[in-house]
């Protein structure tokens, strides 16, 4: 069992420094210019991936369905552009609040240059985990003594709120109102000016450091509380399992994930803006982790990068009409491709409603194959 | 030796206008097997529920190893509704969780089997010892409690081996079959370390020869862990050779308390479960 | 005065549609238990059909027979078409756990606002006007559009034949059962997805009722003009006490008019805010709302 457990752990690791090399070393080799949509599916992919395992930390581990996601990952979003927009950036992101109330850059604080860049985001981007965490805490006493949909609704209703908060005109100083705020460090500003461009190996070290945390929560002995609170919630209470305390610590630690991932998503689009994080946004994540299949850390990862390319990249041409000689393609046409997208959703929610993974790991998969040898084996004799 | 572990005193539960548990006084003592019968309805599970933790009694009070552990008293809309005895009594209100119930040392099983669906067998009980883990959030996810994970799994392997289900211990709960689902079940009340282990109804739904093989495992786990136990059942072979005492539950009323032998020749009791005419 | 008075009309008649809407989700929450998370869709749906019927039949028929022929063809699509969610999306999945149900809800959701946007392109539409109910009269004062007066009026008429549907009728009865106790109301012979199918029709028919009444008072509607007020509505009958018909109307009337006031003061951006605020302290403070059943889980 240990042994198993270590080498999963190893083989886990190493595909992951696999994967960072292959994308440092696409990134340099392809021209990012001549590439656009391949890099933007990549980094998005990755922030993606990061927000969907954290609400399956919620919804598939914890069997905590809560729909306020988008909410949380703007609270991350604005506390990360906030704390590192360059001071002499501010009067011009503030323009209409004339200047902002926040006046130093957390960059700039721990010394400019490279190191006080990487420290200064991450520690923004940590931060803003944190605030989101501590939202999520106190929202969290009340609405999470709801049920399934009634917590569903109640967290629904937190995103709107949050949102029509941080747009409110007297906030302005702070939140810049409803406009958006920019200038901030982005992904591309880890590309060494000449050298190595690095952007897209960041956002996939920066979101796989937090999958791994959460991996490791997940198969730690309160990832299993979790799963028993999931499977059945009175045995859970009669086996000692407190459960306020640990659906609030999934909710906090889901959404303190969930707000970091709002900082990247912030890096990824150069801009932090209330409107972005809607409702559309949670059910988006909500149905990459379907399509994942609830309850499983790597099915949300292959979804997040298979839903994001098909939606920014693959899919791309459904939108644009298309004339093959004289003969123009019916159907094709802006819209058509978030069309065809929404059919396949319904048709995997329908007929293939375990998802790609079911509640499998990739590794389970791996060793599932072998597995079954060796219970035939066992059969035959 | 006669310490005692469990005092259930004037507990009353109500619901609405319905009196599930009338006035219920008992005691179990250390290291005793004792029984709570009673037919369909008599209010013995509600009184298993009352004693654990999840529903609060109306009044009332539970003691356990010498300390109040549950209490009430009718307020609100019960103050007017309330039809039981020594109602003023009671003051204060103690009405702890299920969780921390069975973290004070008594864990229970259920009539209709609540196991883990989705877990294995060895998880099913590693999770039960998750209440005696000493690790918080950070030092458990972060491997810094590695000791101790090391301990809970040998431990877990230990528990399996005794209760015989080392061997499947890397199958679906679920997938097991229904004798050995409950005994896992069992298993996992135990992983969680009482001194009080509840049992309700552990042999419904088994044939004579797996309640036999109940029997003798009781009083084996009994032995084994120094337990005091407190068991709901209807097979009365079992009941009649395991138990040292006996409690009879009818219509939420304790109607007969004593040794199985007391217990065969009560008048009462034979009524109560063979039924008898009102004018009688 | 006048200022009060017209808010308080626009409230009123803002709650009298928000009721419509919301009735359709307590009837669906009260039989299947499921956040029907595309009704306000399907609310939409209705309206841009009403839209597309009107310019279609505008080139067949004589102009004075094209709005009502057109509210005709409108609601009895939108019926077939919540007939239809229901029997492609959730019939499929009666067994299957609540969150796979409610996760089919938010794709049919998804997939309505979507094509939608296929639909128009994602510009607004131009909602007809409908004679009678667009024109202008004034009350106490107070100037204001006709279907101000009509919405509640017709919201009364509409509830008082539904409650005799429900408590005289052998549908109704078959789905007091059914929301009673659902598998024992099967096993009684009840045959459920005949009442569930003729709960998602009348759910549509007064979503779509509704929605003539609603973009009347707007200029266009865009593919997420449903979204908001649907949730509003959804609001109202957790309010009310979901399961309740007389529960989701009064507490419609009371988030419309919430809505208009608040809307009328210098916390407009609130609004939606407040609503939601308001749902969460009613379903910590008292999750059966107002006129709800207690339900008690058995261990």
């Amino acid at each position: 069992m240990e042994k198993t457990n270590k080498k999963r752990l190893w083989i886990t690791l190493l595909c992951a420094g696999a994967l960072l090399i292959l994308v440092t070393l696409l990134e340099n080799v392809l021209d990012p210019s001549k590439n656009v949509m391949l890099f933007i599916s990549l980094k998005k992919g990755a922030v993606y991936a990061l927000v969907a395992v954290s609400m399956n930390l919620l919804n598939g581990f914890t069997g905590l369905f809560s729909l306020g996601q988008a909410g949380f990952m703007l609270l991350g979003a604005y506390t990360y552009a906030i704390l590192t927009i360059p001071a002499d950036q501010r009067d011009a992101v503030y323009y209409i609040y004339n200047g902002s109330a926040i006046n130093f850059s957390l960059p700039e604080l721990l010394g400019g240059g490279p190191v006080g860049l990487v420290l200064g985001v991450l520690l923004a981007l940590v931060l803003g985990g944190c605030v989101a965490a501590a939202v999520a805490w106190l929202i969290g006493l009340p609405v999470l003594r709801l049920k399934s949909d009634y917590l569903a609704i109640a967290t629904l209703g937190f995103g709107e709120i949050i949102r029509a908060v941080f747009q409110w005109d007297k906030l302005g100083p702070v939140t810049n109102g409803a406009n958006a705020l920019k200038n901030f460090p982005t992904f591309s500003s880890f590309n060494i000016q000449g050298g190595l461009r690095l952007s897209t190996c960041v956002a996939f070290l920066l979101a796989g450091i937090c999958i791994a945390v959460i991996l490791l929560l997940i198969n730690s002995t309160y990832g299993r509380a979790f799963k028993a609170i999931r499977d059945d919630e009175v045995a859970a209470e009669a086996m000692g399992i407190n459960l306020a305390r640990h659906k609030r610590l999934s909710f906090c630690i889901s959404s303190f994930f969930a707000g970091v991932g709002g900082g990247l998503f912030a890096m990824l689009v150069n801009q932090a803006q209330a409107k972005t994080f809607t409702t559309a946004m949670t059910y988006e994540i909500l149905l990459i982790v379907v399509i994942g299949g609830i309850g499983s850390v790597s099915g949300s990862c292959i979804a997040a990068f298979l839903y994001v390319a098909a939606s920014e990249w693959w899919l791309r041409f459904l939108d644009t009409e298309t004339y093959i000689g004289g003969f123009k393609v019916p159907l094709l046409r802006n819209g058509f491709r978030m069309v065809v997208f929404s059919v396949i959703i319904m048709i995997v929610v329908l007929f293939f409603r375990r998802g790609i993974m079911g509640d499998r790991e990739l590794p389970d998969l791996l060793a599932g194959l072998s597995g079954k040898t060796r219970r035939k084996e066992a059969a035959g004799k | 030796m006669s310490e005692t572990v469990l005092k259930v005193e004037n507990i009353t539960m109500q619901f609405g206008g319905v009196v599930a548990v009338d006035n219920l006084n008992l005691e179990v003592n250390r290291g005793e097997i004792v029984a709570l019968i009673g037919p369909n309805g008599a209010g013995k599970t509600t009184a298993f529920n009352v004693i654990t933790g999840v529903y609060q009694p109306t009044n009332g009070a539970v003691w356990f190893q010498g300390e109040k552990i549950v209490e009430n008293h009718p307020q609100g809309k019960m103050k007017a509704l309330y039809k039981g005895e020594h109602a003023g009594e009671y003051t204060a209100v103690l009405a702890p969780t299920p969780d921390r119930v069975t973290r004070l040392g008594m864990a229970r099983t259920f009539q209709n089997i609540r196991l883990w669906k989705s877990q294995t067998v060895f998880d099913n009980v590693l999770i039960a010892k998750h209440c005696r883990s000493t690790s918080n959030v950070f030092s458990a996810s972060f491997r810094l409690n590695r000791k101790e994970e090391t301990r809970q799994r040998e431990n877990v392997e230990e528990l399996l081996e005794t209760v015989g289900l080392a061997d499947v211990k890397n199958e679906l709960a679920t997938s097991l079959p229904y004798g050995k689902q409950r005994r896992l079940e069992i298993a996992r009340a135990l992983a969680a370390e009482p001194k009080l282990l509840l049992l309700d109804e552990p042999a419904a739904g088994m044939n004579p020869q797996e309640t036999e093989e109940l029997t003798a495992f009781i009083g084996e786990i009994r032995d084994r862990f120094q337990l005091t136990v407190f068991l709901i059942e209807h097979h009365m072979n079992l009941v009649m050779n395991i138990s040292q005492r006996i409690y009879v539950l009818d219509f939420g009323r304790l109607i007969a308390h004593g040794t199985p032998a007391e217990i065969q020749n009560n008048k009462r009791v034979i009524d109560a479960y063979l039924g008898v005419s009102e004018d009688a | 005065m006048q200022y009060a008075i017209s808010i308080l009309l626009s409230g009123i008649s803002l709650g009298g549609q928000y009721a419509l809407i919301a009735i359709g989700y307590t009837l669906v929450y009260g039989i299947l238990r499921l956040i029907n998370f595309a009704h306000g869709d399907v609310f939409m749906v209705a309206g841009l059909l009403m839209v597309y019927l009107t310019s279609f039949l505008g080139g067949i028929l004589p102009p004075a027979a094209v709005i009502p022929a057109g509210l005709l063809l409108a609601v009895v699509l939108t019926v077939v078409l919540g007939f239809v969610i229901e029997r492609a999306a959730y019939k499929p999945l009666r067994t299957a756990p609540r969150m796979s149900v409610m996760i089919s809800a938010i794709g049919v959701s998804y997939l309505l606002q979507n094509l939608a946007t296929y639909a128009t392109g994602g510009l607004p539409q131009m909602y007809p006007e409908v004679p009678g109910i667009s024109s202008t009269v004034t009350i106490l004062g107070v100037p204001t559009k006709v279907v101000t007066v009509v919405t509640p009026i017709l919201v009364v008429v509409l509830v008082a034949a539904l409650t005799q549907l429900i408590n005289h009728t052998k549908v109704g009865m078959a789905m007091r059962a059914a929301a009673k106790d659902f598998e024992t109301a099967q096993l009684m012979g009840i045959r459920i997805n005949a009442v569930i199918s003729a709960t998602f029709v009348i759910g549509s028919f007064l979503a779509a009722v509704g929605s003539v009444l609603y973009f009347t008072n707007y200029p266009s509607i865009v593919p997420l003009s449903g979204s908001l007020p649907g949730l509003r509505a959804f609001v109202a009958a957790v309010f009310g006490g979901i399961g309740s018909i007389p529960g989701a109307v009064v507490g419609a009337f009371i988030i419309g008019i919430s809505e208009s006031v608040i809307k009328g003061s210098s916390w407009s951006i609130f609004s939606d805010a407040f609503t939601f605020a308001l749902l969460i302290v009613i379903l910590v403070a008292k999750p059966t709302g107002l006129f709800g059943e207690k339900v008690t889980d058995k261990v």
